[in-house]
């Protein structure tokens, strides 16, 4: 037999390694445009009404975490890998601050009809809901929690899935996004490395 | 993109064109950006949409998803719109969030380079592969030189030949 004989063979295995790697192959996260760029501002109303420290009125501005390496972490109570993640985050709370940005709490949930809603009753909908979540997975690991109710904010930070993780530096630039659940690994390898220079960091 | 969808896009194309010259935005003057009737508004949203991808499901434009997140950006494209921002600018707008990512026709730049030349390389590998092959195979036809007579007269003797036992 001629080796030429061969060569449809070895084109259809070459093929076929080709397509079993890109089925395999996990596909990468995009990269975000918003890297070393400042994080977009927002002003949203908090999960806990008048609470939150230093935000007046329950309200949260990224500008009060000013000086302070901090960890963005988008969710919502009907996300099911937030929930995989949860106590990770509650670990990493205790490396640095860690804001939620809660992502359409009502609107986001596919079993929710939300369209009857007025502001007000999404809104204390949105409080009560994300609450009891918290509450019923193993508390808090935010400082604060920022509702995010349409998802303009989330628009804003270029989210395309719950969870996604931002890691903003002193002068408020995001420096590193993290997307998908946070697993302990990732935090060991991606996270906590980072924090460490970016803390060390001078403003 | 197929025959039907060549005439929905000229059909479409027509009828913005129409309604461009027959709405009042023509006569708009200076100052505040005329209010956009309705049915221009959704031509130039779903012009643009069908432009953009779906970052939850990938292969199908903002236009024809029926993600939440498709949706939502078809609203927010449609917010700009009405505030009188041309279509580069809500593409700016929306590659500064998601990246080149959401393009379906994405800028000449250096990291585009193979996705544009990619194509065009790969047609000139073949063709020259194949006229390579070509002209080899006619090199080899034309070194077969045609049977001499003795030749022909040889091979007839020897199949005439019955085998030997």
């Amino acid at each position: 037999m001629k080796i030429r004989h061969l060569v449809p063979l070895l084109l259809f295995l070459a093929l076929a390694v080709l397509l079993a790697f890109g089925l395999s192959h996990e596909r990468s996260a995009l990269p975000s445009p918003l890297i070393d760029r400042p994080l977009p501002d927002f002003r949203l109303a908090g999960v806990e009404a008048g609470k939150d420290k230093g935000g007046g009125g329950g309200e949260f501005v990224p500008a009060q975490m000013r000086g302070e390496v901090w960890l963005l972490n988008v969710w919502a109570s009907w996300c099911v890998s937030c929930r995989a993640e949860h106590s990770v985050l509650i670990g990493l709370g205790r490396q640095l601050p860690v804001v939620g940005l809660n992502y359409k709490e009502v609107r986001g949930d596919g079993n929710l009809d939300a369209r009857g809603l007025t502001p007000e009753m999404e809104l204390s909908l949105a409080r009560q809901r994300a609450s009891a979540w918290l509450a019923a997975h193993g508390g808090s690991p935010f400082r604060a929690t920022a509702l995010d109710l349409d998802g303009r904010v989330g628009i804003d930070l270029g989210v395309y899935g719950v969870p996604e993780s931002f890691l903003i530096d002193r002068a408020g630039r995001v420096r590193y996004k993290h997307t998908g659940p946070l697993t302990a690994q990732a935090v060991q390898q991606e996270l906590l490395p980072r924090i460490e220079a970016l803390q060390h960091e001078q403003k | 993109m197929n025959k039907s969808d060549a005439f929905l896009e000229t059909f479409r194309a027509l009828l913005l064109a129409a309604l461009l010259l027959s709405s009042p935005l023509s006569l708009a003057g200076e100052g505040q950006p005329a209010p956009v009737p309705a049915s221009v508004l959704e031509a130039r949203v779903s012009e643009l949409a069908h432009k953009l991808r779906c970052l939850v499901c990938e292969n199908q434009s903002i236009a024809e998803s029926n993600a939440p997140l498709a949706a939502d950006l078809r609203e927010r494209v449609r917010e700009q719109f009405q505030a009188g921002k041309s279509e580069q600018e809500v593409i700016a707008w929306l590659s500064g969030r998601y990246g080149d990512y959401v393009l379906y026709d994405p800028p000449f730049k250096p990291i585009t380079l193979l996705l544009w030349a990619g194509p065009a390389l790969l047609l000139i590998l073949g063709a020259s592969g194949l006229l390579m092959c070509l002209r080899r195979r006619q090199h080899e036809q034309l070194a077969q030189a045609p049977l001499s007579e003795a030749d022909r007269a040889r091979a007839r003797a020897l199949l005439q030949t019955p085998e030997p036992e």
